[in-house]
């Protein structure tokens, strides 16, 4: 079991294809050092073994310390999942001492001014890349998150350099999911299907390169569905694998769920065991017997379990729905049209990004 | 290549963490976001590699621990050589 902590919503970054939800400025108050401890404790006892920091950014908890400190002392593999904005030298050491085992830290682009227009700050692009040299510096093993989308995938080549020159030991070129501000900021965000060809073409050329340089970095690509004929199994089933705890302490079984129309259980109501076996939001979409046609008699449902419940939900208002990458979903169309408008009509047009921030956040809390 | 193996000293990549899962049962190797499940055998040899010792030396530890063994030289180092293609160790 992979358990996912998103410390907090707080993050000094605004970037347009966020995946928190759009409403994150309405959420209850944060948990505590003891009660994040406590859902630890309960998911090792489970059985899980990698816990994420996230946020947010989880840099903003003053006590991230003593979380990974308290986490790694359970026996967690321990991953902080961060913008770098807001680390320092000390507390890279900090986390070490702690028992920190890995540092991911994303990257908007690979220069500055598409870093900025996209982050929102001017500063963020030297802090990251100051920090990743002191992740490496301080012996830790890194992933670098290059979140690609069409202002930035051209620049593969040279985000790929980067990742070379800041030594990292696997490189994530994610292309941006549709999720969260992602999803408000997609006719801005997707790229055509000639900027994607192009950049897995060099992604390969590069892979070439570095095996027969000995290189260990590992380059891992990441199509967006949107370009594909079929659904990607999302979170390797719906309760298989994934428990994500938000600030606020209501357990989701994946980090965007909380937009379905389903209740979900609070980590103070209930205990991790009642909520991951005995929870109707996590029981809903177990198993095949939720399914409509054509998933209910498709023979490839226990390859990809229909795809994405978030995806189908915002595209069709049906979280039972096939997910509509699938060729065979009669909502097929939606998807073939966000091809057709948001990447190749709007190639041309200045982006008009919802950013993601509180004042944006508040609107949609109001909503 | 197989005898000049028998000199070198493995340790294990310091990014990756060998643990004991009392849920899985077995040793796991721990990395950014990921697991390996090992096998007895693989956990047999990797839990005996510590920087210290050469691979002759793991090869005798193992022989003494499971005496009924046929000749273990060939499949240790066969399995440190997948190890170490899989950046798991260092030698």
């Amino acid at each position: 079991m992979w358990l996912l902590a998103e410390l907090t919503y707080k993050c000094p970054l605004q970037c347009p294809y966020c995946s928190n939800p759009l409403d994150f400025a309405g959420t209850g108050k944060e948990l505590s050092t003891e009660e994040w401890i406590d859902v630890f404790r309960q998911g090792r006892e489970m059985g899980a073994v990698q816990l994420g920091f996230s946020g947010g950014e989880p840099l903003v908890r003053q006590d991230l310390a003593q979380l990974i400190k308290a986490a790694r002392e359970l026996g967690y593999y321990t991953n902080l999942i961060t913008s770098g904005v807001g680390l320092s030298e000390h507390k890279v050491a900090s986390f070490k001492e702690a028992g920190l085992d890995h540092i991911q830290v994303s990257f908007q682009a690979s220069d500055e001014s598409v870093n900025s227009m996209l982050s929102g700050s001017e500063k963020a692009f030297q802090q990251k890349l100051k920090m990743a040299r002191e992740v490496k510096a301080q012996g830790y093993p890194m992933v670098l998150n290059f979140v690609t989308h069409r202002h930035n995938i051209d620049q593969i080549d040279r985000i790929i350099e980067l990742c070379v020159e800041l030594e990292a030991d696997f490189v994530e070129l994610a292309t941006c999911q549709y999720y969260g501000w992602g999803f408000e900021n997609r006719e801005w965000l997707m790229p055509s299907i000639e900027q994607l060809t192009y950049a897995e073409e060099r992604t390969n050329a590069w892979r070439q390169k570095l095996a027969v340089e000995g290189s260990k970095l590992k380059l891992i690509f990441v199509t967006p569905d949107y370009y594909e004929e079929r659904p990607k199994p999302c979170m390797n089933g719906w309760g298989e694998v994934f428990l994500t705890v938000t600030p606020d302490g209501t357990a989701l079984p994946c980090h965007s769920a909380r937009m379905l129309p389903l209740e979900f259980p609070k980590v103070s109501e209930k205990s991790l065991k009642e909520i991951w076996y005995e929870d109707n939001g996590f029981n809903h979409f177990r198993g095949f017997e939720w399914m409509k046609e054509p998933c209910r008699s498709c023979d490839e449902k226990e390859k990809d379990f229909g795809g994405c419940r978030c995806q189908a939900f915002m595209l069709t208002g049906d979280a039972a729905a096939t997910d509509p990458v699938c060729s065979k979903s009669p909502q097929h169309h939606k998807i073939l049209d966000a091809r057709r408008t948001d990447a190749q009509l709007k190639q041309q047009n200045e982006p008009d990004f919802i950013y993601r921030n509180d004042k944006n956040s508040r609107v949609f809390f109001k909503q | 290549m197989i005898s000049e193996m028998n000199h070198k000293i493995p340790a294990l990549n310091p990014h990756f963490r060998l643990q004991w899962e009392a849920a899985q049962e077995s040793h796991v190797l721990l990395y950014p976001e990921g697991m390996v499940q090992l096998n007895g055998p693989a956990s047999e040899i990797l839990t005996r590699v510590d920087g210290v010792h050469s691979v002759a030396q793991i090869v005798d530890q193992l022989q003494q621990n499971f005496p009924e063994a046929e000749d273990l030289a060939e499949d240790v180092e066969a399995f440190l050589v997948d190890a170490h293609e899989q950046n798991w160790i260092t030698l």
